[in-house]
């Protein structure tokens, strides 16, 4: 299926290059630079790439093009999974996935690669399995391993290969065992000119840390699971039982993990924690233009608002802007027209604000285009839905865990690119 | 001043040193040559040192000269010596190297092959695993044979993990050499009946492969697939839905049948009476069971986690199901647009084909379509794409408000793509069709050029719909006129002008007035729409610009471009009439001045469903090599029974399947596979129980043979006292429990072994009901001792059981219970306690130990200490490891041992050669695995010195 992986970094250097069949010269990769140099920005190279004999296809994360070359029909949804598949693992091993790290590490980075896929086929993707494979780079093993001569390779096959359970490794042991649980809700949403919701949606996580001793067995349950619209699951969720009783029933894999993510039914309102009053003006004749933002909190329950970042593109016309935030810094790029404002923490009482003036090329006209308004934030403590945990329970073991469970609402959609919680079109 | 004198100096160096350069180039590439191979020598230096550590740092490094696609194969010879270290990390790194050099150095490459081979008999699985993996990654096409052989043994491991990688070195091989597509197709036949959910992703990968066109393989495999479905590996699930879809095209009749009737159960069904049905001769549809099968398997997989695995169930429902149950994947396709990017640009696509045929899908979820400014530009077009094919009476207003901004926004291609979508959306929704026009008139005051150049273009398709009511916007686009700059749009107001002349007849003489003048400055598509409008204008209007007309026609004959040349030549000769003129120029009004058809705005998806939806083959609207065609619905449906299979009873289904696969092992297998047909699932349970008691028979039949060699099960020479732990009373709470080998056979079963257990309870409290939980976590059969109802404190009691090891060291995980507690607890024999000593005559040890060579024997050979030597104490030490007879031995150095697997009653045979100094240790056996696995203990044992 797969055929070859190449990894090209943000100037379009090959870093790293994998072969699972026969060796495919690197050059194929012209095509993909062809269309890296048609597109604008990097987001915009096409995800599948056609070249007379072969079909590239990429993914592009944290700025490292991984670039797959593939010769027959296969699904490119299944070589897309994989390929982020890929990224998550070098992730899990090395804390980053960058060029430094894969680089720092290209033995673990091949035996994983040389472990994942056989003959194109992925054989072992969950992360515990490889990590009893190989195990991850640390300092203390590295000196170890140099002194003792023992290596990071694993003699014996993977319990969890042959297991019903292939997520969780026997034998597992902690002096303290805990489980904890994080809700975390997304917010995305589309507001016009004049302030009305055209889109809201929430969706939602629960990320888990399980380090708990043997093979726990336990259930989660909410006080209000109707709320959960639509959801997946990780593998180990026994679904009849989700069907049956709206119960979460799992053995949980050992240490992080993603549970579930869930959709909000649209028919529940979205409390917007955000408003936002501006004031964006241009006179016709005049090289200077008005600028004025207003945050403000709204619907938050109590709760604190952290973390507020505002950005927007601002008109190519645009000069140069002389703002004056109440509180917290802003830039203004001029070569990108990018204006960003770290707000931090919403104060109620005083509302922070961004005022000033800009600057508008001499003789150009009046910018027809309208801003948008990109705002992310931050609120602990609280899951804007409204979803709660009602129990934690574990059976198969006797011991007493600690369990945590831990609300929050961020806005955005997902990945660090421009999390856009509410666009507010305004007026030219 | 220093410093610009040193600048200075510098300068006036700099052309010395180039100087310099330039006449040591030849020798500085002579140095390079050597300095090159230096430090590959340095690295061959290390690889042969005897230091382990500096082996590996070689090989580190080498791997990471091919990770950067440096050229590192003439360390070959160097590398190729460390496969067999036993170093699993360096060997590791051997493997990768060879595998990615082992095509270019073919000959040096061969020199590692029967490590491999060694190594395929490892009794350690990953071991073999990896042997089998390297081996057919090598593509040498001299090894075919040897892969061959090597992957129908592994197609037969014990190991499901093993045979998992046969499963993919048969597609390797099949691409090395696709003359061996016939032997791979039984082996491929043989790894489908597999029951492991390990197998299944990857054997069907295989077929997918090497022969997707055999589906009479599938039928007997259909109903196992779907069951094991769920718990097959993501990556399988994904594979094994696209072929299931394929197969169930072919098998199965559609339904999509207007008068269907869905479920056999539904309430037209039942309340129609047999006289009603007679007499419509239409019958109603009712799904093949095996098809709902397949639906209701799939549907849990929609709430995957794996973004392939959603989009593989949700294309097999909009290919395989009825539509009024399509409804059920719009949910999960729509979650899929919150994942990554690469993953929206698929399903959108997708969703974009699946918008066309049925709009009522994805209706409800349309703001989920609406696009964000921070979205790629071609998920921004595919968005646009799928809210035009959503638009509909009742939903139009809202969606042009969406659009009205998306126009204005700073991406200036997506509002001309969005500009071409307003034009879809008034060309298939009459009712909005002056709506449209107007907003995009307004356009054309845009200051953004791009954005009056697509409306123009996209007026000019409208207008043609209805050209009478739209003389004052032809007016307005000519006054534009001058502004325009982009050639599209000049050349559509061009054309319009010519065709609807007749509105605009002041205007249009102007407008080519002005276009004489600048004739030779503008671009060819302008030049050829200019000679139109000067032909139509000459042909309605011909007072006015017969002059103007004869001028451009003039020009255009002498212009650079031939297309312009050959048009204005054939106007010429249509509308001026002269006498070399022909018919045609009779017919040049109505020729030039036809009424056009209106064009037809299509979505760019109207036909891409041709392809079977989530392939790569869809993504690219044409044909992806290795593609395979979806077929129609039969109309009649092929014979259903052929999917029956006999149904074993699931609790006794591993026993009965082990020594269904060690008859397959003694050459019987076409027997049973007869009697496997014969019985119908009709009677399962007790065709089941037939066929079991048959299979023992058979094994029966097989003991007068081993009989008329004079072989005898005889009791143990040796019993050894020690026993193992199995519970510790620290992790048990209390209760301990130890395990030892009687050696005897077993009383419950005759492929067990039996197994003392002894408990004892620790604590001051009595401990109850202590047994061995229903529920086995391996595969195993095991023999379970009765519960004991008390045991005191203090107190221990022995109790015997037997496990079904099914000659294989993989341990037995059981759970030990007590009334409160449970414990997992876990035993692993030793390959000695797998066996049961028979006698033979030496003759017949002879004679069968001539049968069983090859990759059945394997040997070693043995330094002996001096107080190993003697007679006794070798057969003390061979029968202390392992449970086997001693035979009496006729020659003096040479010492014999035999015995049987407890499961399958393979032959084992071993024997020891004494050479002064040395000793040679041959093992005879069926059962390889065990067979290198005895071998290396019998190896210790006899190099052990003490007693």
């Amino acid at each position: 299926m797969i055929h070859s992986l190449f990894l090209i970094n943000a100037s379009g250097d090959i870093f790293l290059e994998k072969h699972w069949k026969s060796v495919v010269s690197r050059s194929v990769c012209d095509y993909f630079f062809e269309a890296l140099e048609r597109a604008t920005e990097p987001e915009n190279v096409p995800p599948v790439i056609p070249t007379p004999h072969h079909y590239l296809i990429n993914v592009l994360r944290h700025r490292i093009y991984f670039v797959a070359v593939i010769q027959s029909e296969v699904p490119p949804l299944f070589v897309i999974e994989f390929l982020h598949r890929v990224v998550d693992t070098f992730q899990d091993y090395f804390g980053v996935c960058t060029e430094a790290a894969i680089k720092d590490n290209v033995v673990v980075v091949y035996e994983l690669l040389e472990e994942m896929l056989d003959n194109g086929f992925p054989l072992a993707t969950e992360s515990n399995i490889l990590k009893e494979l190989i195990k991850p780079p640390t300092i203390l093993r590295t000196v170890v391993n140099t002194i003792t001569g023992s290596t990071n390779v694993g003699e014996q096959l993977p319990t969890g290969q042959l297991s019903v359970v292939p997520w969780r490794r026997t034998g597992v042991k902690y002096t303290n065992n805990e489980a904890y649980f994080d809700v975390v809700e997304e917010i995305d949403a589309i507001i016009d000119k004049s302030g009305s919701t055209i889109t809201a949606e929430i969706q939602g996580v629960i990320d888990a840390c399980v380090k708990l001793t043997g093979m726990p067995d336990l259930t989660l349950s909410f006080m209000n699971p109707r709320l959960l619209d639509d959801v997946s699951f990780h593998p180990c969720v026994r679904f009849k039982r989700w069907e049956a009783e709206r119960i979460l029933s799992f053995i949980p894999p050992d240490g992080n993990f993603r549970l579930l993510s869930y959709h909000v039914s649209s028919q529940n309102l979205v409390a917007i924690p955000v408003y936002v009053k501006h004031n964006i003006s241009f006179r016709e004749g005049s090289s200077q233009g008005r600028f004025e933002l207003t945050l403000g909190p709204k619907q938050t329950m109590g709760k604190a608002v952290e973390s507020v970042l505002v950005s927007s593109q601002l008109p190519r016309g645009v000069l140069n802007a002389n703002l004056n935030p109440s509180q917290g810094t802003y830039t203004f790029d001029p070569v990108t027209k990018l204006l960003s404002w770290d707000v931090g923490k919403i104060n109620p009482q005083k509302l922070p604000s961004l005022k000033g003036s800009m600057s508008l090329q001499t003789g150009a006209s009046k910018p027809d285009e309208n801003p948008t308004i990109n705002i992310q934030f931050k609120i602990q403590q609280l899951a804007i839905s409204g979803l709660k945990v009602n129990r934690l329970d574990m059976y198969g073991e006797k011991y007493k865990p600690f369990k945590g469970i831990k609300y929050m609402t961020k806005a955005g959609k997902f990945q660090n690119d421009c999390h856009l919680l509410v666009i507010q079109k305004i007026a030219g | 001043q220093i410093q610009s004198s040193i600048f200075n100096q510098r300068k006036a160096h700099s052309p010395g040193h180039v100087c310099k350069n330039i006449l040591h180039v030849p020798v500085s590439g002579l140095l390079f040559g050597p300095w090159f191979l230096c430090r590959n020598e340095d690295l061959k230096e290390m690889l042969e040192s005897n230091k382990e550590s500096l082996k590996l740092e070689a090989m580190k490094r080498i791997v990471g000269l091919i990770a950067k696609g440096k050229n590192a194969s003439e360390l070959f010879p160097a590398v190729v010596k460390n496969v067999a270290s036993k170093n699993i990390e360096l060997k590791k790194l051997v493997y990768v190297y060879l595998v990615r050099y082992a095509e270019e150095q073919q000959d040096l490459a061969l020199l590692s092959i029967s490590t491999f081979q060694r190594a395929l008999k490892d009794p350690n699985q990953l071991i073999r695993a990896s042997a089998l993996r390297v081996l057919s990654s090598i593509r040498v096409p001299i090894i075919v044979p040897i892969m061959m052989l090597a992957i129908k043994e592994a197609a037969t491991d014990l190991s499901p993990y093993v045979r998992k990688t046969a499963a993919h070195a048969i597609q390797k091989l099949y691409s090395l050499d696709p003359d061996q597509k016939e032997h791979l197709i039984e082996v491929i036949e043989k790894l489908l009946k597999d029951k492991s959910t390990l197998v299944a992703g990857s054997v069907v990968m295989a077929f997918e492969e090497v022969c997707p066109d055999r589906i009479d393989l599938i039928h007997k495999n259909y109903r196992k697939l779907c069951n094991l479905l769920v718990d097959v590996e993501e990556w399988g699930q994904v594979v094994i839905i696209h072929m299931l879809t394929r197969y169930a095209r072919t098998q199965f009749v559609s339904p999509w049948r207007e008068d269907a009737v869905f479920d056999e159960n539904s309430a037209k069904a039942f309340y129609d009476s047999e006289e009603e049905r007679r007499v419509d001769q239409s019958k109603p549809y009712i799904m093949d069971p095996d098809h709902r099968l397949l639906l209701r398997n799939t549907k849990p997989l929609l709430q995957s986690r794996n973004t392939a695995v959603v989009m593989a169930v949700s294309q097999l429902y909009w290919h395989l199901a009825p539509k009024h149950e399509l409804s059920i994947i719009t949910k999960s396709l729509v979650r899929l647009l919150r994942s990554h990017r690469e993953v929206q640009y698929i399903v959108l696509q997708n969703i974009a084909t699946m918008s066309i045929q049925r709009k009522g899908m994805f209706e409800p979820f349309m703001k989920s379509f609406y696009v964000r400014s921070t979205d790629a530009t071609h998920i921004k077009t595919l968005k646009l794409e799928i809210l035009t094919n959503l638009a509909n009476e009742a939903n139009i207003s809202t969606i042009l408000r969406e659009f009205q901004t998306y126009v204005k926004s700073q991406d200036k291609a997506f509002a001309a793509a969005t500009i071409q979508a307003i034009g879809c959306c008034a060309t298939n929704i009459s009712e909005v069709t002056d709506t449209c026009l107007n907003g995009l008139v307004l356009l054309l005051s845009n200051r953004d050029e791009t954005v009056v150049a697509e409306s123009v273009v996209v007026i000019k398709k409208l207008l043609q719909t209805q050209p009478s009511q739209h003389s004052d916007i032809i007016k307005h686009m000519a006054k534009l006129f001058d502004n325009i700059t982009v050639p599209m749009a000049r050349a559509s107001i061009l054309w319009l002008m010519g065709e609807y002349c007749e509105h605009v007849p002041k205007i249009a003489p102007d407008v080519l007035r002005k276009m004489a003048k600048t004739f030779t400055d503008e671009e060819d598509i302008v030049k050829l729409q200019i000679v139109n409008l000067a032909a139509k204008l000459y042909l309605t209007n011909s007072k006015q610009t017969k002059l103007l007309t004869q001028y451009i026609l003039n020009l255009g004959k002498y212009d650079q471009n031939y297309d312009i040349r050959d048009r204005t030549r054939f106007i010429r000769q249509l509308i001026v009439p002269n006498e070399k003129s022909g018919a045609l120029s009779k017919y040049a009004r109505r020729i030039l001045m036809a009424p056009k058809p209106a064009p037809v705005l299509q979505s760019a998806f109207k036909d891409r469903d041709r392809f079977q939806l989530g392939t790569l083959s869809h993504t690219l609207n044409s044909q992806a090599s290795g593609y395979l065609e979806l077929s129609d619905w039969p109309a009649v449906a092929p014979d259903q029974s052929v999917r029956n299979v006999e149904v074993v009873e699931p609790v006794r289904l591993p026993c009965i399947y082990l020594v269904f696969k060690d008859n397959v092992k003694n050459s019987e297998s076409e027997e049973n596979s007869d009697d496997s047909n014969k019985s119908s699932s009709s009677q399962s349970e007790k065709s089941s129980s037939e066929s079991d008691s048959e299979k023992k028979k058979t094994l029966k039949n097989k003991k007068p043979q081993q009989q008329k060699l004079d072989s005898k099960d005889s009791s143990p020479v040796f019993v050894p006292e020690t026993s193992h732990e199995l519970l510790h009373r620290m992790t048990g709470k209390g209760l301990s429990a130890q395990y030892r080998f009687t050696r005897q056979p077993c009383i419950y079963g005759n492929s067990m072994v039996s197994l003392q257990l002894t408990l004892s309870n620790s604590t001051d409290q009595a401990l109850e009901n202590i047994h061995i939980s229903e529920k086995s976590s391996t595969g195993q059969n095991i023999h379970r001792f009765n519960a004991i109802e008390r045991l005191e404190p203090q107190a221990s009691v022995t109790v015997s059981m037997g496990v079904d090891f099914n000659d294989s060291t993989q341990a037995a995980n059981f759970q030990l219970c007590t009334k409160e507690d449970e414990f997992s607890v876990s035993i692993q024999p030793a390959v000695g306690e797998l066996l049961l000593p028979i006698t033979m005559s030496e003759a017949d040890f002879t004679k069968e130990q001539g049968k069983l060579v090859g990759m059945n024997e394997s040997s070693a050979t043995i330094t002996m200490t001096p107080e190993n030597v003697s007679s006794q104490s070798v057969n003390r030490k061979v029968v202390s490891v392992a449970n086997l007879g001693v035979i009496p031995s006729g020659q003096e150095n040479i010492y014999r041992f035999s015995g049987k697997t407890v499961s399958s009653g393979s032959l084992v045979l071993v024997s020891v050669v004494l050479k002064d100094p040395d000793a040679v240790i041959t093992i005879n056996t069926e059962k390889t695995v065990m067979g290198s696995m005895l071998l290396r203990q019998v190896k210790t044992a006899l190099t052990n010195s003490g007693p």
